[in-house]
């Protein structure tokens, strides 16, 4: 029932800007306004097993919730591995 | 129970007292390399050890793998290292990490020198021992075999001063003998002997020498039975303990028969 020469709206994208960030060491795409418990929500691993730093500044555990990540933030994740 | 009795029964070495923490076993055990964590639970147990040592890396982003849900943490006192860090700085910046990560304030500090030895950087590791104490920490730390050096971390404030026998992960055993003994000797502190274990006897002399305890994790995780293995170095921990205690009796050039030679046959 399209008319082919009815020229249909463009649908703008719903998604929200992305911004990049560098997370433990490597290029990172996340949506802007992302917090760090929505980035540690995206990772396979429980949030409750690592420790975040946003700028060399460890990022406290009560604190993930409410800090927001910026364009070009270093975030590093770490948590525990076999050792000697 | 009278007191024969309870020395021939009670076969295990007194326990551990590092700062304020008591622990059953000698014996500190590594979580590295091994094949798959039933393998390391299984040697884990058989080495009867509280404490282990653990690493803090980054994340891997694809795994949802992580080492904590494998240790029974009601089991194992986990002991954080700062292994790979070459400078006091990032040695520092470990430690807060593993304080967030809930690790609390207990550190084995590694500040290494060389990648190719492994050898500590006194510099660096004295400097960071330094920090570290005033900022809270209890300071386990990893040193050369240099009784100064050991001197130096003791009055830096570590709680335990943990010399290598040999180079991590080489398997020649004690190397210097003479320079732990100085050590031991010298040291107020608990020394723990910390690398180069290769097998069950040098744990045994670790502990003749005096350690107060010993640290390993490549000797029982690159054993071909691993478990086996951290069952012969628990075993060893306590002979050496025992024998260290005993007196051992002095060096002869000559024999000293053992039988009477009074009222042998034939005189």
């Amino acid at each position: 029932m399209n008319d082919s020469h009815e020229t249909s709206p463009i649908t703008p994208p719903i998604t929200p800007p992305m911004i990049e960030v560098l997370l433990n060491g490597a290029a990172h795409q996340l949506a802007s306004g992302s917090t760090v418990s929505s980035l540690l929500d995206q990772l396979p691993i429980e949030p409750t097993a690592v420790a975040v730093e946003r700028n060399r500044q460890i990022v406290p555990r009560s604190l993930h919730s409410s800090t927001v990540i910026e364009v070009g933030d270093h975030l590093e994740v770490v948590t525990i591995v076999g050792g000697g | 129970m009278n007191t024969e009795t309870t020395r021939e029964t009670d076969t295990r070495p007194d326990p551990l007292v590092l700062g304020d923490r008591t622990f059953r076993s000698r014996l500190l055990v590594g979580t590295g390399k091994y094949s798959d964590h039933e393998t390391m639970n299984a040697a884990l147990a058989a080495s009867g050890c509280e404490v282990v040592t653990v690493a803090i890396r980054r994340v891997d982003l694809s795994s949802e793998d992580n080492l904590l849900t494998h240790l029974d943490r009601d089991r194992y006192f986990l002991l954080p290292n700062t292994a790979g860090c070459f400078n006091a700085e990032d040695a520092i910046r470990v430690c807060h990490l593993s304080r967030e990560l809930g690790l609390g304030d207990w550190v084995k500090l590694e500040v290494l020198g060389d990648k190719q030895t492994l050898l500590p950087d006194p510099i660096g590791t004295l400097d960071a021992c330094k920090t570290l104490v005033a900022e809270g920490f209890k300071v386990l730390v990893y040193s050369s075999d240099d009784p100064v050096m050991a001197l130096r971390l003791q009055d830096a404030g570590a709680t335990s001063v943990m010399p290598a026998g040999s180079p991590i992960g080489s398997g020649q055993g004690i190397l210097n003998r003479n320079n732990l003994a100085i050590i031991l000797e010298q040291l107020d502190v608990p020394v723990i002997i910390d690398a180069g274990v290769g097998t069950a006897s040098d744990v045994t002399i670790a502990m003749e020498l005096g350690a107060e305890g010993v640290l390993l994790n490549t000797g029982i995780a690159g054993a071909q039975d691993p478990i086996s293995m951290a069952h012969a170095m628990r075993h060893a921990l306590d002979a050496g303990w025992y024998a260290a205690r005993a007196g051992r009796i002095p060096r002869r050039r000559y024999a000293q028969a053992s039988s009477p030679t009074e009222g042998v046959l034939g005189e």
